[in-house]
């Protein structure tokens, strides 16, 4: 029997560059604790779990078995969930599918990463193939820098427009205190960053995080009675595109226009600009802000420098985007995209705090892996149709 | 937290090999690329599509592949980007030459793009676009390194 599917509760860490002081199952902990608390539920409530990370980055595999101290799955149906960067909005995704079969009435999701534990760049060159991909692969980088030059080159946007985005996300950041970076940056810092790979500096990309977030869904019959102003999840969307890194078309996440289409339509949303209220995007370099927001939709081809420039997507804009100060601010692979969707319900649920936009009705969350995939979720204030 | 020394324990230097399947799609490829210096690539059925790496199966249309046809060796430009951090190469361990150029090569007559080095004696010729050539390696031993890098040639 399909259920509808709120979130009632949301935790995350302080994110941390390193975090010594905690493993991998006293982290997942701390974001458990907080969840259960959002929720005023106990563990005992939960009635199963779907956890996940990026395993490589620890070396460390079956992270459903070995946490379930910190995890609370200690004789509980517990599943895990990796599909690279996206992980964190496929567990969410996951949640979801298992709440809405009417199987399960509350689940515990866990996304976390201690990428302080590894290399990253290493880490990441394992997830691609070994025959094809990794002679000239740098990490997530260097694709992402090939994608900016291909959009650069088809509509003229210079990196003056890319740093603009992480001007934004920095600023929005100030307002987050589980935000890793936490202190401004100017135009003309980002641009003055060594360069990493062209047209990428430093400032203009996501760092290296440990952090953990959990968010509890829970169905129809009982949300309410858990949370009076759920968060509702409306829809969900994954793509996934890609055998080898060039087959990619290079200046367009196409992956995200297809997911966006999805949802809009089914939900009828015609005008997503003016119909949605706020974006957790899960964009781990500054041009992606221009790129993927035109491929979401939410401007034509090629007018997201315009867009971003008039303040459209600062907080107090038309449609803010990141008041989190998003990945360029702060990125525990596995759990980012799972942060996107406890910060998109925190906004709809009203309890963002000083990052709270005004009344929303609709929020938009993505999850994005290296390989050109996305996951979206559609969040609402109203309980859906 | 007394002795910060406890905190962390290292892995070791214990390393692991793995042997990886090429697969008979891209072993052909590899074979021409050593024997005779030619680019291959394999053509849908369906949709018409060249695909370089050749993989047998096109993914859009989920046929069987089996018809051969020679691309490049000369192509463009698709993207590219110029690496400059330094970082551990996990292939070898040990930390990767920088600068390099990191090409997404269109071959003449493929649909895909080819990764490969780019050449970036002078930086102000790598453009999206940029015609390029393979500089074959003297000692092929059919793997990707039998070409050395792609140069641009405009």
């Amino acid at each position: 029997m399909a259920k509808r599917v709120a979130i009632v509760g949301t935790g995350q860490t302080f994110h941390k560059s390193h975090r010594p002081d905690v493993n991998g199952q006293e982290i997942i902990n701390e974001a458990v604790q907080r969840a259960l608390a959002d929720a005023d539920l106990k563990i005992k409530d939960i009635d199963a779990i779907v956890i996940g990370n990026m395993d490589h980055f620890e070396g460390i595999n079956y992270v459903d078995c070995w946490s379930v101290d910190g995890s609370g799955g200690v004789m509980k149906p517990v599943i895990k969930i990796t599909t690279g960067g996206t992980t964190g909005a496929s567990l969410a995704i996951g949640g979801n599918h298992m709440v809405g079969s009417g199987m399960f009435e509350k689940v515990l999701v866990i996304g976390w990463e201690k990428n302080s534990e590894s290399d990253t760049t290493g880490a990441i060159t394992t997830a691609f193939d070994p025959i094809w991909d990794r002679q000239v692969f740098a990490g997530a980088i260097s694709g992402l820098a090939a994608e900016a030059q291909g959009y650069m080159a088809r509509y003229g946007a210079s990196d003056r427009d890319g740093a603009r985005v992480s001007v934004r996300d920095r600023k929005h950041a100030m307002n987050n205190p589980h935000a890793q970076l936490r202190k401004e940056v100017t135009l003309e810092e980002v641009l003055a960053s060594p360069m990493l790979a062209d047209p990428i500096h430093l400032l203009d990309v996501c760092p290296r995080t440990d952090g953990a977030c959990a968010v509890i869904m829970a169905s129809e019959d009982v949300a309410e009675k858990i949370c009076p102003k759920p968060d509702w999840i409306w829809k969900t969307a994954a793509r996934h595109s890609y055998a080898y890194l060039g087959d990619a078309d290079y200046g367009r996440l196409v992956s995200m226009e297809r997911c966006a289409k999805e949802i809009f339509q089914k939900v009828g949303i015609k005008e997503p600009r003016k119909e949605i209220d706020v974006i957790e995007m899960y964009q781990p370099y500054s041009f992606a802000g221009l790129i993927w927001i035109e491929d979401m939709g939410i401007v034509g081809p090629g007018e997201a420098p315009g867009y971003i420039w008039d303040g459209n997507t600062d907080m107090g804009g038309e449609l803010p985007v990141n008041p989190s100060g998003g990945v360029i601010s702060c990125n525990p692979i596995g759990a980012t995209g799972l942060i996107r969707c406890a910060e998109a319900a925190m906004q709809v649920m009203g309890k963002a705090e000083g990052r709270q936009v005004p009344d929303v009705n609709f929020a938009v969350s993505t999850g994005f892996g290296g390989c050109w995939w996305t996951d979206m979720l559609l969040h609402g204030k109203k309980k859906p149709n | 937290m007394a002795d910060k020394d406890q905190l962390i324990i290292e892995s070791g230097e214990a390393a692991q090999p793995f042997k990886y399947a090429v697969g008979m799609p891209g072993s052909k490829f590899f074979a021409e690329t050593r024997d005779n210096k030619r680019l291959m690539g394999e053509k849908c059925p369906k949709c018409g599509r060249v695909y370089v790496p050749p993989r047998g199966i096109c993914g859009k249309c989920y046929v069987k592949m089996d018809e051969w046809v020679e691309v490049g060796p000369l192509g463009v430009i698709g993207t590219f980007t110029i690496l400059r951090f330094a970082f551990i190469d996990p292939e070898t361990g040990h930390q990767k030459p920088v600068p390099y150029g990191y090409g997404f090569i269109k071959l003449d007559g493929a649909d895909t793009l080819y990764q490969h080095y780019i050449n970036i004696e002078d930086e102000s010729k790598i453009k999206i676009g940029a015609r390029v050539e393979p500089v074959w390696a003297e000692n092929r031993k059919g793997t990707t390194r039998d070409i050395e890098y792609f140069r641009v040639i405009d």
